[in-house]
């Protein structure tokens, strides 16, 4: 990487800028502390929790918050709060892992689209053209259900049904660029297509993708409570966002609403900080495209 | 209270606009009064209960528009709530019936009577019915065959209004099984003009009922609702109060539940546990809580294969299951408890409790005996379908297990692969329930125990000492006989416990205080000829 | 006219992918039907006489030739769970889906515009952050979540609302069928008071629905009136002194409606597929729920009848926003 000829900005005007963009826009302040907030419940997990997310107490079922349980305790009498802070881990994970899955397979794919034309072209578009014409909840639906409710199902499952928007936003961004100036200028000092794409082309999307990324792990997270709650999510005990809103559903109506309301909202509230940090972060890489 | 008098007006000027109400309005359209307005999960997905892949709700179709020749008896199980009764039974379609004295054939007389489309109710009729359910296949054959009605040469029409059924053996199920929602008697002449050149009318009578039953289907909307009308020429009863029936598909739990709180619904079924348990502690509605006859919740262990061919490990897990745990949080106390009950069993009737609790100390020292002390890993798999009571049932069971060493891996299966699953007979550890329509011990080990392997031996129990004591059990005349063998039977079945009896559930229905008449049949779906509406 | 045609043989291999896609797909969903339909009690010979009627039996791509035989023949076979012709329950359940999907529709644009217009003329300013902060909150509900709450909250606690029962209350009569949605139906038959009863079991699902669609009108009405608030155009109007409310109304508004209603139609037919969940909730007789139900009983043909159905729904509507473009701006002619 030593010689990138790409225009890019240096590195601290970056910075400069989005201290700047911070500044001005509070609300994406907001959702990166929030975003390091989930970080941190991801990482330190089981650490932090109070209690045993997995150990039931059915002396203690269905008990409404209390200064003991902040977010009360479910059929099982297992803590809420713990069980939603056990859950950070799995249902970042899932998300992350679905969108790193797909942003390398559409990414690639795209970028490749971009670059060379022709059949390439022709045949992700296609394939892009397809999976959108499938109504996509049905679609992860349907996978999960062929391959069976495991963890990797379902990251693929999400990862598949994201792969157009990726392939076609990497496309699009690869045609842009394709003719810029620093790509002729790296092709004339002799680079080949594969380093050319990987070395010059690669890292001039990346701020795009990164922010794609960010835009789709709130809509991963979504899909996968989606399919927790129609029955194709994690395997129990596990402790899930999605699940833990799918049986606390049933409760709602019976006056016992900590038990969805809590882990509802820490999912809604991770749901929002992506999308937030998304926006906030297309506004960094590219002021032109706020939107 | 605004928003009830404004669905009134709906409600009117919806009939006015059609034709079709209209007419109705002539002969005096049924009233709120006269009409119920029930909740339920998922409706019939066919109106031919003998028809293959009919789902549970076409039970009451069956129950409902068709007759059959004779029924059994209701008796009274509390306030306002009447179930069957065994052993008693009372005239259907045929108003009188003998068992001939060797005991080898019954005739049976038929009233005057007439099928929906008018056409008098002939014994050809009845032949033609039994004759379609023994030869149809599928679940319409084998719930025949368990009452050894299994050929069409059983079935003659004497004249007009004589049938006979010769028995191919003494069976006391042969009896009762012809009360059930199967052997139901068809317009024959009907269902066959309009069947196309189906000998068995298979496509009409899914679509359409051919009976002479107390209601008739009004319309019927697959996934969304039935509505049912009074047949005003019904014979072989006494005229249902009610004369229209909405039934609604109301697929979440929490909606149903709603409904009958506020008093939108008359009658709500299949609802969690949880919500009958505050529906009946609140007391605004009624909940009738019939346990359901030789029905279990319970935990099969796989005696074919490793580890629990070991008895040993059988036994432990049967000490370690967190019972009381399991009925207060995932039953909330909506069953009949199946533990703790004495070893020598005094009694022929099902389910009886079985002699463990709750004993780690019992459970630890069974697995040290057996694996060394070692501990195993295993499976269960449950149905994601009955998930709400079976998902905090198998987290407990997990969880106990744990401390005794056994590492439980859960497998919760759509509801599509369950029956795959229990076929393949693989599965090391099962949570599911099964009840037996016909009420006796030995038919409910007859499917579940017994060396033929059926889907329903969850467990593949074989074991040959048992099997001669099930099948003697079936089929001896002699009562003493019969409850030496039962009291046996369920003893070793006990012992060897390849199926951890947790609990005999409730069959719950939450309905208005003002409805009356409730009548727990076999097949568990809403009676309506019973039913009142006081408000 | 050749274009169109042109644009539909384009979409013929999508459909084609679809198609064998979904089979592919249906056909590895695990449980063995044959067996399920069979019944509990059933003996093998009768699970393998259900195998045999149901063509399950045959090899693959003999079961995918009679598949593709019979769709040309417009047979999308039939449900086994619902025991009726997909076709016919498809062309029943449609309606609902499509009613509820466009009132939540308009109901997102009626919010979502003004929201977006206001956002973009006073950008940067609180109105802007909250209007970003609400509908990026709308679109970070769990759709299942937001609805229960809803009926717990304006049904049970409040009552304002009726019994969540479907299309209508349950001692209300459906409409003739004229266009299948109960709203036009009703007020062609004269029926007010059935459509004020339809039009009140619409009101919980469709606000659902909609928040989940405020976010993508709100952010391009914004982003399309902003790039053109800063065009020419608008600065000379300004310049010769038309009022501030003329211009964004009659001028920017009007140039900025293009991108939108190409998001309409995207928003239109996710919402289609995605208010499967919704329909769950709220025991709407829509497609969605037909399509969950049969999957998860792994009945074959109603998902297939149902995901072609929503790719041809999808194909003919891309073509339609396309059509309407080159209806609105000239320039789009000169396109592709």
């Amino acid at each position: 990487m030593s010689t990138t000829i790409a225009p890019a900005a240096p590195r601290d005007s970056i910075w400069a800028h989005a201290r700047y963009m911070l500044a001005g826009n509070p609300v994406t302040l907001f959702a990166l502390c929030l975003f390091l907030a989930y970080a941190l419940m991801a990482l330190l997990g089981p650490m932090i929790a109070p209690f045993d997310p997995m150990a039931s107490d059915t002396a203690r079922a269905l008990q409404a918050p209390t200064w003991r349980h902040w977010f009360g305790t479910d059929q099982l009498g297992r803590d809420i709060l713990s069980r939603v802070i056990v859950a950070t881990r799995v249902d970042l994970g899932i998300a992350l892992a679905s969108v790193v899955l797909v942003f390398a397979a559409g990414g690639l794919a795209g970028l490749a689209a971009g670059f060379f034309g022709g059949w390439v072209d022709a045949v992700v578009g296609r394939i892009a053209d397809t999976i959108m014409a499938f109504p996509l909840f049905v679609l992860a639906m349907g996978i999960v259900a062929a391959l069976g409710n495991t963890i990797p199902n379902i990251v693929l499952a999400t990862a598949i049904i994201n792969f157009p928007l990726y392939a076609r936003v990497a496309r699009a961004e690869t045609l842009t660029r394709r003719q810029a100036g620093f790509v002729d200028a790296a092709r004339l000092s002799g680079h080949r297509d594969g380093a050319l794409l990987l070395g010059q082309v690669l890292p001039n999307i990346m701020p795009i993708m990164v922010v794609q990324m960010s835009l789709t792990m709130g809509y991963a997270i979504l899909n996968a409570a989606g399919l927790s709650f129609i029955g194709l999510g994690v395997r129990p005990p596990t402790a899930e966002w999605g699940i833990m809103v799918a049986e606390g559903a049933s409760f709602i109506v019976s006056g016992e609403w900590w038990i969805a309301l809590f882990p509802g909202a820490t999912l809604m509230l991770a749901v929002f900080c992506f999308n937030l940090l998304g926006d906030g972060l297309r506004d960094i890489v590219d002021p032109r495209r706020r939107t | 209270m605004k928003r009830r008098s404004f669905l009134k007006t709906a409600a009117g000027a919806a009939a006015l606009a059609t034709p079709s109400v209209r007419r109705a309005e002539a002969q005096g359209a049924p009233t709120r009064n006269e009409t119920l307005l029930l909740v339920q999960e998922y409706g019939p997905n066919s109106l031919d209960m003998q028809g293959i892949g009919s789902a549970q709700p076409v039970n009451g179709v069956s129950l409902n528009c068709y007759d059959t020749l004779i029924r059994f008896k209701r008796k009274e199980f509390a306030e306002g709530i009447t179930v069957f009764d065994r052993d008693n039974y009372e005239p259907g379609l045929a108003e009188s019936w003998q068992v001939a004295s060797d005991g080898m054939s019954a005739t049976f007389k038929l009233r005057e009577a007439k099928f929906h489309s008018g056409r008098p109710v002939r014994a050809a009729d009845v032949k033609w019915s039994m004759d379609r359910a023994v030869t149809i296949g599928g679940f319409a054959t084998t719930q025949m065959a368990a009452g050894s009605l299994e050929k069409p040469e059983q079935f003659v029409a004497l004249d007009d209004r004589t049938f006979r059924i010769d028995y191919l053996r003494r069976d006391k199920l042969t009896i009762p099984n012809l009360c059930v929602t199967i052997p139901f008697v068809i317009d024959s002449e009907t269902a066959k003009a309009n069947a196309g050149g189906d000998p068995l009318a298979k496509d009409y009578l899914k679509n359409n009922v051919a009976g002479s039953g107390a209601f008739k289907v009004e319309s019927w909307k697959p996934g969304t609702e039935t509505i049912y009308i009074r047949n005003e020429e019904w014979a072989s009863g006494e005229r249902p109060k009610l004369r229209r029936i909405i039934a609604r598909d109301i697929p979440s739990p929490s909606t149903r539940r709603a409904l009958i709180e506020r008093g939108d619904a008359d009658i709500s079924y299949g609802l969690p546990p949880k919500d009958f348990k505050d529906l009946a502690d609140g007391g605004k509605v009624r909940v009738a809580a019939v346990p359901v006859p030789n029905a279990i919740w319970y935990v099969a262990l796989n005696s074919a294969l490793a580890p629990f061919k070991d008895v040993r490990l059988r036994q432990a897990v049967a000490w370690a299951i967190p019972y009381e745990k399991i009925m207060q949080a995932a039953l909330f106390g909506r069953g009949t408890p199946m533990w703790g009950g004495p070893q020598k069993i005094d009694t022929v009737g099902w389910p009886v409790p079985s002699h463990y609790s709750y004993n780690l100390e019992k459970a630890k020292a069974l697995v040290a005996a057996a694996t060394g002390g070692a501990g195993f890993s295993t499976s269960l798999v449950f149905d994601a379908g009955s998930a709400t009571i079976a998902e905090p049932m198998a987290v407990l069971v997990q969880e106990a297990l744990g401390a005794i060493g056994i590492k439980v891996e859960l497998n919760k299966v759509p509801g599509a692969n369950f029956r795959g699953e229990l076929n393949k007979k693989t599965a090391p550890m099962v949570i599911n329930r099964f009840g037996g329509w016909l009420d006796y011990a030995d038919y409910f080990f007859f499917w579940n125990y017994h060396g033929n392997n059926s889907i329903f031996n969850v467990a593949s129990y074989q074991d040959k000492e048992l099997d001669v004591l099930i099948d003697g059990a079936r089929f001896t005349q002699d009562p003493a006989e019969y409850a030496t063998k039962v009291k046996a039977m369920l003893e070793r079945g006990m012992d060897q416990i390849p199926m951890v009896p947790i609990c005999q559930p409730y069959h719950d229905v939450a309905m208005q205080k003002y409805i009356g008449g409730y009548h727990y049949a076999p097949p568990r779906e809403p009676d309506f000829r019973y039913l009142t509406k006081g408000a | 006219m050749r274009q169109v045609l042109l644009r539909l043989a384009a979409a013929l291999p999508t459909l084609c992918g679809v198609v064998v896609v979904t089979f592919l797909l249906t056909r590895v969903l695990p449980g063995d039907t044959a067996t399920y339909f069979a019944g509990p009690t059933a003996s093998a010979e009768a699970i393998e006489q259900i195998r045999r009627e149901l063509g399950l039996d045959l090899p693959l791509p003999e079961q995918f030739w009679r598949y593709v035989v019979a769709l040309t023949k417009g047979d999308l076979g039939m449900s086994l769970t619902t025991g009726q012709p997909v076709r016919a329950e498809i062309a029943t359940r449609l309606p609902a889906s499509a009613e509820l999907t466009l009132c939540a529709l308009v109901l997102a644009i009626a919010i979502a515009m003004p929201l977006g217009v206001l956002a973009a003329v006073r950008q940067g300013s609180l109105i802007d952050h909250a209007c970003r902060v609400l509908t990026t909150a709308g679109v970070s509900l769990p759709v299942f979540f937001t609805g229960l709450l809803l009926v717990y909250v304006f049904y049970f606690v409040l009552g304002w609302m009726p019994a969540p029962l479907g299309r209508l209350d349950a001692f209300a009569t459906a409409p003739p069928q004229v266009s299948g949605f109960y709203l036009i139906d009703t007020l062609l038959a004269g029926d007010t008071g059935t459509f004020r009863a339809a039009a009140a079991q619409i009101v919980l699902p469709a606000t659902t629905l909609a928040l989940f669609a405020l976010a993508p009108i709100a952010r391009i009405t914004r982003a399309s009136m902003l790039a053109v608030l800063g065009s020419e155009f608008i600065r000379t109007a300004r310049a010769s002194g038309l009022s501030g409310p003329t211009v964004v109304i009659t001028y920017a508004l009007r140039n900025a409606l293009l991108p939108v209603v190409t998001v309409l139609g995207m928003v239109f037919s996710f919402l289609l597929g995605a208010n499967v969940l919704v329909e769950k909730v709220f025991a709407w007789p829509g497609i969605g729920s037909y399509a969950v139900e049969a999957l998860i009983a792994s009945d074959f043909a109603p998902v297939q009848g149902f995901v072609l159905t929503m790719a041809v729904l999808y194909v003919l509507l891309n073509l339609g926003i396309d059509l309407l473009n080159r209806a609105i701006d000239p320039r789009a002619r000169h396109g592709a």
